[in-house]
């Protein structure tokens, strides 16, 4: 693959420019080998829809979530008082991001440390994007398949967000089914609360596989996800259960970038 | 004469379950404080909503309707209850009638709903003595408690099968002249047979049953799970307006970490050392985690879709609510020696939990149990330095690397590249 053009943000100000969004990328999605295609994805569209953007590229840090959710509050406030230092020394009003984590602790924990931003999620982005007509996407890209979609926990619980990440979903002409266990009922991929970073507590089964036997029982060719560590999760899940050849895990930006036209 | 006695047993009942109270906030003394959003007509709202309304019970459609009756029917019926004890101290038969056609309305509707609560209570003991309902099997509930949901059961019934007996004597006592109007009663009154019994006997009889069941089981109460029915109401009310994941950052984290960054550290005075960072015991909790252990009623919903539980893991966030009030009620009497974190609830508890809020989203009353658990972890991480290794690594990465993984900031764009 190509090197894709992204807005640098320490370059952008550098000649004067304030961009309306700043895309927070996340660890996840800088490291994250499968997470980074999902990254590129989202710059994709973003710069389809000729955005102004910008990411803070080796400037970003860690947002503290997985230390504060793992009760080391000291780290976290550490992490969060240099990102909020960065994000106000630029003057960033709009923050974009992908993981749910990031989103849940930049909108909702950062303004009482004094970060107060608007916060959206790349969700809600896309559907604001494909519903204005901003990017066009081939409809028929994903003809004959049958797609579920895996709620995260901070997403949807967590902030409400159910119908964004369906709506950019079922903009496509496809064969839609909600899992058994959907929206508020949903459960849990089983990597929230810094269980991405351990080995699960003793128990019969992975929370993982748990999950996975929801996405095979409706029979869908693409589990679709909104987040990084679900995206590890349900991936997994898949291979534990000897499934790849009938179902593959994607997450919605992939979904949109992959069919966007010209 | 029985007007004294009467109100001998009153102030009887009510003495004693005032002291009940005093315990409870004597409880409520020892635990942390913390500030009221002032936010009354945002809570008054959800406290229609979820509490009054049952929004949350009825989640699950069938069950909860159930429930749902037999609450509005415990309203309506205790309107009736407070009509008894001014009949009692003042020697009056149904002193509300002075209320008119309103009066009608609570009557019917209580006479109504005497026997929906019956029928509701007849299913909730058939599904926990008969059925095996998973989410009322666990760890956390001793023979002990399961007596406990029983005897409150038993209770609810007898009072409903006495009001309703109360109802029908009353009937047949009085035909037309009875105020009010009792639907189901005066229909069933013809298949009773008074003629081998005296009527006022039995109305007597009916009527100090009820009224001294009420008086012991308010007094029951404060020693079960089902104190429930005093609590519902202002936990709803004092409950997180929040998004479910928001976890409150720590204040007195927030001052040493401005005199870090300030690099001020050093060489400022002392902080005055709070209480400790976290919650080891139950002087560590706040007062709204302890109303949270004194309204729950154990019904396991939380259980029943956590995502360590149903997997096998210890984990049951139920537990959590029933060790805080065991530990409450342990502290209050000697206690000391013991601790809620390691002697009740154990780190592997802690370490399980994803946070996904599935048991804060189901539970009825507004519970919030990852807090809790984050609040416990915090005083393993920042007083113990206690964590699982591979969280320990995590937070090194952080620190590091400003990343949870070993990767260097250097490379934060090479997702561009690949």
């Amino acid at each position: 693959m190509t090197k894709i053009d992204v807005p640098i943000m320490a370059e952008v100000s550098a000649q004067g420019h304030q961009p309306e969004y700043l895309f927070w990328v996340g660890c996840a999605g800088a490291f994250d080998k499968r997470y980074q295609k999902v990254t590129r994805a989202f710059a994709q569209i973003l710069n389809a829809a000729n955005i102004d953007y910008a990411v803070l590229g080796t400037e970003e840090t860690c947002t503290g979530d997985p230390a504060k959710r793992a009760g080391n509050e000291m780290l976290f406030q550490m992490q969060a008082m240099q990102v909020i230092e960065t994000l106000n020394g630029y003057g960033v009003k709009k923050v974009i991001c992908t993981c749910p984590h990031c989103f849940n602790i930049i909108k909702n924990e950062y303004p009482e440390l004094g970060g107060d931003y608007e916060v959206i999620h790349y969700s809600a982005f896309i559907q604001q994007l494909v519903d204005r007509d901003q990017i066009k996407v081939n409809l028929e890209g994903l003809k004959n398949k049958r797609i579920t979609y895996h709620d995260p926990c901070y997403l949807g619980r967590g902030n409400g967000i159910y119908e964004a990440p369906r709506k950019v979903i079922n903009h496509f002409n496809i064969d839609y089914r909600e899992m058994k266990r959907t929206k508020s009922f949903s459960l849990c991929c089983g990597a929230g609360g810094a269980q991405m970073f351990k080995e699960a507590e003793k128990g019969q089964k992975e929370v993982y596989e748990e999950r996975t036997s929801d996405v095979l029982a409706t029979g869908a060719n693409i589990v679709a996800t909104a987040c990084p560590f679900c995206m590890t999760m349900l991936t997994d899940g898949i291979k534990f259960a000897n499934k790849e050849e009938e179902v593959i895990n994607m997450d919605i930006a992939e979904l949109i970038a992959q069919n966007l036209m010209e | 004469m029985n007007q004294l006695v009467f109100t001998i047993i009153l102030i009887a009942a009510i003495a004693i379950l005032l002291r009940s109270f005093w315990q409870i906030r004597a409880n409520f003394a020892l635990t942390r404080d913390v500030a009221f959003d002032g936010q009354v007509m945002k809570r008054l709202r959800l406290t229609a909503k979820v509490a009054l309304g049952q929004t949350k019970i009825l989640r699950k459609p069938f069950i909860g309707l159930m429930h749902a009756l037999v609450f509005w029917g415990f309203i309506v019926i205790t309107i009736g209850s407070l009509e008894m004890v001014i009949d009692g101290v003042s020697g009056w038969h149904r002193s509300f009638s002075v209320l008119g056609p309103l009066y009608t309305l609570i009557a019917a509707s209580g006479d109504i709903f005497a026997y929906v609560v019956l029928a509701g209570i007849i299913l909730f003991l058939a599904r926990r003595l008969l059925m095996h309902v998973r989410r009322f099997e666990g760890a956390e509930l001793t023979k002990a408690n399961k007596t406990d949901a029983a005897i409150a059961l038993g209770f609810i019934m007898l009072l409903m099968l006495s009001l309703i007996g109360l109802n029908i004597t009353d009937v047949y006592l009085h035909g037309s002249d009875l105020p009010g109007t009792y639907p189901i009663s005066a229909w069933l009154l013809p298949y009773f047979d008074f003629s081998t019994i005296d009527a006022r006997v039995m109305y007597r009889f009916y009527w100090w049953t009820h009224i001294l069941l009420i008086f012991i089981f308010a007094n029951y109460l404060p020693y079960s799970k089902h104190f429930h029915v005093f609590m519902s109401l202002p936990n709803v009310f004092f409950s997180n307006l929040n998004p479910l994941t928001y976890l409150p950052s720590m204040p007195e984290v927030q001052k040493e970490v401005a005199l870090m960054l300030s690099g001020n550290a050093y060489n400022a005075a002392p902080l005055e050392q709070p209480q400790r960072f976290g919650v080891k015991d139950v002087e560590d909790i706040t007062w709204k985690n302890y109303m949270d252990a004194l309204t729950c009623t154990q019904c396991g919903r939380c259980t029943e879709v956590c995502p360590a539980n149903i997997t096998g893991k210890l984990l049951s966030p139920r537990k959590l609510f029933v060790d805080i009030r065991a530990r409450m009620d342990e502290k209050s009497k000697n206690g000391s020696g013991k601790f809620l974190l390691g002697d009740y609830i154990s780190k592997e508890e802690l370490w399980a939990c994803t946070t996904c809020n599935a048991c804060a989203q189901e539970c009825p009353l507004n519970i919030s149990h990852p807090n809790l658990i984050m609040d416990m972890r915090r005083y393993l991480v920042l007083e113990e330095g206690d964590a699982p290794d591979e969280l320990n690594a995590m937070f090194a990465n952080i620190e590091n690397n400003g990343a949870p993984w070993k990767y260097s900031a250097e490379d934060r764009l090479k997702w561009t590249e690949a």
